[in-house]
């Protein structure tokens, strides 16, 4: 079964030690997503699985036969992702290298956000309905670092497009 | 080269088969293995894929919760019994790494983990009795700050490095296992090892054997519990201490307690000293900080960790009278 990245069919490697990382960007050309540490660190290999964020430089891509991919790439129809322009907008970014990571890992985030997904400073555990602020964004976030120190552009990009939405 | 086979397994009977024809490694998300092979630290030569096993968080007959070995760390943190029932492990899974980790990653793995010590992780320059056993340890000499100021022994003082353990220990979870030759279960405090002359055998686990769930007991509805977690920064790092409590009061007093401490020691350490001198006592920071001197007689700092006995102390007083306090509210 092939797996299926931004709509398209892609055969998996067939040597097991391939990361999805290494797959979307040496053997699909897809260079949007980012290697920076490698090791499951910094969050700029972020892409979302069937919706969900993972890191694709832990993932083997052998591993994800059949599952939806999507990478930076997949992420707008045509145009750019509200959550892109938002990023320009908002100064989301200096160099740029961790930015697909973090946008991709922000739509991730609007999606656990609805579903309640607790975070750790979610007060209340046992509520399904948890609040959209900065505090919650900032945590929830916390695996896509930034050297650049854009974070204050990063959480009003992010509040731009999803804030009135309440997540 | 190293040669890898990748086979995925279709239930519990075939993963445990596939391991013991062709040696191979359980991998579930892949979130430490990937790394630890990377890194060279691991070689297998053969991988069965369990994550397609049972990832089900049911109820079980006695009130309890049966959670499958392959659920992902977000898939517990998030199931509605969890949340209510047993606040503590909730929000020490979600303590733990990034919400990108915990969507990979599944229960079994994170209790199989291996240490993030960075001796451990090098192996160019560094030598590490449980990378390669007899070699020596450069961390007990080395930058140990992050180290274990309990249980640890000459040849380790390396830290189990999960969060969600922490809550298990606390929470007196049994952990399902399963061989070719049968099943057994094992109370979650008796999983990990000390690792006294062999560092390297981490767990009481059989070669070739697989968890295939964890169990939780019923919730004691008259008690409060919680999670607490001290680190250098905010978010998305490991534990400097960390603290899973679970508080039953009597009035003014403690009924009882079920305590455990992370970032301290090479396996999740239940303190079951302090909750023994916590017992019938007044439910006061005195109490507290006494029952967690109890606990800590025994620790003993490397040359770069001290401060851990002290901040192992005051956060283990620190959540107790918040758990004492919301119980009163």
């Amino acid at each position: 079964m092939p797996m299926i990245i931004n709509g398209r069919e892609a055969s998996v490697p067939t040597d097991a030690r391939v990361s999805l990382l290494d797959f979307v960007r040496e053997h699909l050309a897809l260079y949007g997503t980012k290697k920076g540490c490698n090791q499951g660190a910094c969050g700029a290999c972020t892409v979302l699985v069937d919706g969900e964020r993972v890191l694709s430089c832990l993932a083997l891509a052998v591993q994800y036969e059949g599952r939806e991919v999507t990478t930076i790439e997949g992420l707008a129809g045509g145009g750019l992702h509200p959550l892109q322009q938002a990023f320009i907008d908002h100064d989301g970014f200096q160099c740029g290298y961790c930015t697909p990571g973090q946008i991709c890992s922000a739509v991730g985030m609007v999606d656990e956000l609805r579903r309640g997904v607790p975070s750790y400073v979610t007060k209340d555990l046992a509520s399904t309905s948890v609040s959209f602020d900065d505090d919650e964004l900032r945590e929830r976030m916390s695996g896509n670092l930034c050297r650049c120190g854009a974070y204050n552009g990063i959480v009003d990009a992010i509040t731009d497009v999803y804030a009135e939405q309440g997540a | 080269m190293i040669e890898l086979t990748y086979s995925r397994a279709t239930d519990v009977d075939d993963a445990v088969r596939r391991a013991a024809e062709g040696q191979g490694r359980y991998l579930g998300g892949g979130t430490n293995l990937v790394d630890l092979m990377r890194e060279t630290v691991e070689t297998p030569s053969a991988l069965v894929d369990v994550t397609g096993l049972s990832r089900q968080v049911e109820p079980t007959a006695n009130g309890g919760l049966m959670i499958g070995a392959a659920a992902r760390n977000t898939a517990v943190a998030e199931h509605e019994v969890v949340r209510s029932g047993y606040p503590m492990l909730a929000r020490a899974i979600v303590a733990g790494a990034s919400a990108q980790i915990r969507n990979m990653a599944t229960v079994g793995g994170n209790l199989l983990q291996r240490t993030r010590c960075t001796y451990f992780y090098d192996t160019d320059g560094s030598r590490c009795n449980k990378r390669a056993p007899g070699d020596g340890c450069d961390a007990i000499e080395g930058f140990n700050r992050m180290h274990a100021i309990l249980g640890a022994s000459p040849s380790c003082v390396a830290t189990h490095p999960s969060d969600m353990c922490v809550a298990l220990a606390a929470l007196d979870a049994v952990v399902h296992l399963r061989n070719v030759s049968g099943e057994r279960t094992i109370g979650m405090c008796d999983l990990h090892k000390l690792p006294e002359d062999r560092p390297d055998i981490e767990t009481v686990l059989e070669p070739g054997e697989l968890i295939t769930a964890v169990e939780l007991p019923a919730p004691n509805p008259a008690e409060r519990s919680t999670y607490r977690k001290v680190r250098d920064r905010s978010s998305y790092a490991f534990a400097l201490v960390s603290v899973a409590a679970a508080l039953e009061l009597d009035g003014d007093r403690v009924a009882g307690a079920r305590l455990a401490l992370g970032g301290v020691a090479p396996k999740p350490w239940r303190a079951r000293r302090a909750e023994e001198a916590m017992r019938g006592r007044p439910a006061t920071e005195a109490t507290f900080l006494e029952a967690a001197d109890a606990e800590l007689a025994d620790a003993r700092p490397l040359s770069g960790n001290a401060f851990k006995v002290e901040l192992a102390r005051r956060t283990l007083a620190a959540v107790l009278e918040d758990l004492t306090e919301a119980g009163r509210a």
